[in-house]
């Protein structure tokens, strides 16, 4: 049970994808222009991640080492393919604000690290659990930054849509450049600083 | 369990499966979701459309059309044409934009939407909203370009453009004078049609209803100036 | 002249680091010398050009005529990692002086992002739409690709010639490694923010 609840809160806090292992920095820094937006992405990566950790934890033993590379690949490929159809279908508005972003969950290393270093040694109970924690840090993480970015560049958080969100301080006091291309970069910096200066 | 070893007949055959398997699958979830999303791109038209054009008893939204590389869809009550919705694109600060824009029955800008842009977030995305909010003299809704100047009022116009975005207002002001074209050759056609010539744009005719449109414009400016001696 | 305008776009006013926020790992990753950075450039620049023809011709040959454009994600990933690999082979066998140089990045190409990226952005044609006149067919589209590819090494080097100084200076300890890294990253993104609207 311990090494259940072990994997579940390591990815948790101790071995977080973007302030941890600082893996998968594109979507991080790219979708992360409002809360909702990060959340979105977050979502749609950690129902990848728990997906292939599973199906690549059954397949395990099937798979000869050699050829294993190209089968998580194609594995991987068609979960996200999936998410793109569904979301395309059902939640077109969020599938045109991510964009691009939504393929390239393939190439995001947390998902092909995770099935390396966890899927492929794990059975299927534990992987999926290893799934879950990274898949929530990785949103947990893509949340704030975003909250933090719409908040500073907006004055606003967690607005979506036609929705306004709520206003924490007026327009006039917005620093346009954290949803700019070089906030995410300097949001990003502080945030992991901090976090490094908590840690001790 | 022991992990299959790497001769060449388990590596072919793990791949084929898993490829296979794959690609079965994804052929099913996309032969479901074709639907939807079919759907989905309708509605978000039908939306748009909605959106720029008045609301009025029996109209009825025409298929769209090519005029002057734009597509237009009109509004028609029985045979009458009560306004158009123009879908036109422009080159704004970022890259190309989309934006649908509906006139009524005057030729006036009713209302409306961006559909798609790049613009840069904060500056020249704020034309989402900035030209249909009445402030100053932001708005372009009620305005007709026959009788306005829909120009920035840096070039001289009577718009406002965004704040710190004036290359985006201008992209903007011209993608509407664009549509407004688009509106008025339709209009043309229109009377084209009350008079019994065919409804149907083809290469050949083009360049006559473009004349004639021509000649409707001219006449609406002559009422206009007439109007403001008038007045 | 429309060649002139991609170049210029791709590499400074939509640069694909700096303001599309594509191919950050190795970005970050192998920034450390300017030695290794040029041959990541390098190697990425030939692949990228390569993929992206690659990737443009199944498109518009077997994908879109087959209406098979749902496998685009799944099909262009396992090409992109087969042309790494036959390129690998390739080099090793004709020139082993250029594969000692760019072998080692060769392998962590296939899951950078930029690659796959961009083999998208041109199959979809949707990068045509911030350059004002430009169209999606093959040659523009590839003179955009490697366009991108010299943007990722310029940026790439300039980034690693700055590190190569901070290294030598005194960080606070919570700042140390990615985060002043990110810091500078912002700033240089600051800097290249000012190129835009000139295409």
């Amino acid at each position: 049970m311990s090494k259940a609840l072990n994997t579940f809160t390591n990815g948790l806090l101790k071995e977080n994808p973007t302030f941890g292992l600082v893996l998968g920095m594109c979507p991080t820094l790219a979708t992360t222009t409002s809360a909702v937006n990060g959340m979105s992405m977050g979502l749609a990566t950690m129902f990848v991640l728990i997906c292939s950790n599973v199906v690549i934890s059954m397949l395990r033993n099937l798979i000869p080492d050699k050829v294993h590379i190209p089968a998580y690949i194609v594995v991987i490929a068609s979960f996200v393919t999936m998410v793109q159809l569904l979301m395309q279908a059902y939640l077109p508005s969020i599938y045109e604000t991510l964009g691009l972003f939504i393929p390239l969950i393939v190439v995001n290393c947390i998902v092909l690290g995770r099935a390396e270093a966890f899927a492929a040694k794990n059975g299927v109970g534990l992987s999926a659990l290893d799934g879950i924690g990274m898949g929530l840090g990785f949103t947990l993480s893509l949340t704030v930054l975003g909250a933090v970015r719409e908040l500073l560049g907006s004055g606003m958080i967690f607005a979506a849509g036609d929705y306004a969100g709520l206003t924490i301080f007026p327009e006039d006091y917005k620093m346009l450049i954290f949803v700019l291309a070089p906030g995410a970069f300097i949001a990003l910096a502080y945030l992991m600083a901090l976090i490094n200066k908590l840690r001790k | 369990m022991k992990r299959l070893e790497s001769n060449l007949l388990n590596m072919v055959l793990s791949l084929t499966i898993v490829a296979v398997a794959a690609a079965a699958l994804l052929g099913g979830l996309y032969v479901l979701t074709a639907e939807p999303i079919a759907q989905q791109k309708i509605q978000k038209q039908q939306a748009a459309l909605t959106e720029v054009l008045p609301n009025m008893e029996g109209m009825t939204i025409a298929e769209g059309e090519t005029v002057e590389g734009q597509t237009v869809y009109k509004a028609l009550v029985g045979d009458e044409m009560v306004g158009a919705a123009v879908e036109t694109a422009g080159i704004g600060f970022g890259g190309t934009f989309k934006v649908m824009v509906g006139f009524d029955k005057e030729g006036k800008v009713y209302n409306y939407k961006v559909l798609e842009h790049q613009e840069t977030p904060g500056l020249g995305d704020n034309m989402a909203k900035w030209f249909k909010t009445e402030k100053n003299n932001q708005s372009v809704i009620g305005k007709s370009p026959a009788t306005d100047k829909l120009q920035v009022s840096k070039d001289g116009g009577d718009i406002d453009a965004i704040t710190a975005a004036t290359i985006s207002s201008r992209a903007f002001l011209l993608a509407i004078e664009n549509a407004y074209k688009a509106y008025n050759a339709c209009q043309g056609q229109t009377v084209d049609a009350a008079t019994g010539a065919t409804q149907q744009t083809t290469e050949a005719e083009s360049d006559t209803i473009e004349i004639k449109c021509q000649a409707v414009q001219d006449a609406n400016t002559d009422v206009e100036s007439q109007n403001n001696e008038t007045l | 002249m429309v060649y002139l305008l991609i170049i210029i776009s791709a590499i400074f006013v939509n640069n694909i680091v700096f303001s599309q926020f594509l191919g950050i790992c190795p970005f970050l990753g192998v920034s450390k010398k300017i030695d290794t950075a040029a041959g990541m450039g390098a190697a990425v620049t030939f692949v990228l050009t390569l993929a992206t023809v690659v990737t443009y011709l199944l498109q518009k040959y077997v994908l879109e005529p087959f209406e098979l454009t749902f496998l685009q994600t799944i099909l262009f990933i396992l090409v992109i990692a087969a042309l790494v690999q036959m390129i690998e082979i390739v080099l090793k066998k004709v020139s082993p002086s250029l594969y000692q140089a760019l072998g080692v990045f060769l392998p962590l190409i296939t899951t950078n992002c930029c690659i796959l990226g961009v083999a998208i952005l041109v199959g979809d044609g949707t990068w045509a739409g911030k350059i004002p006149g430009a169209e999606a067919n093959l040659l523009q589209g590839t003179v955009y690709a490697f366009a991108t590819a010299v943007g990722f090494a310029v940026a790439l080097i300039l980034f690693a010639g700055i590190r190569e100084q901070l290294s030598m200076n005194k960080v606070p300890k919570a700042m140390e490694g990615t985060p002043v890294a990110l810091l500078t990253a912002g700033l240089l993104a600051m800097a290249f923010m000012g190129f835009s609207g000139v295409v």
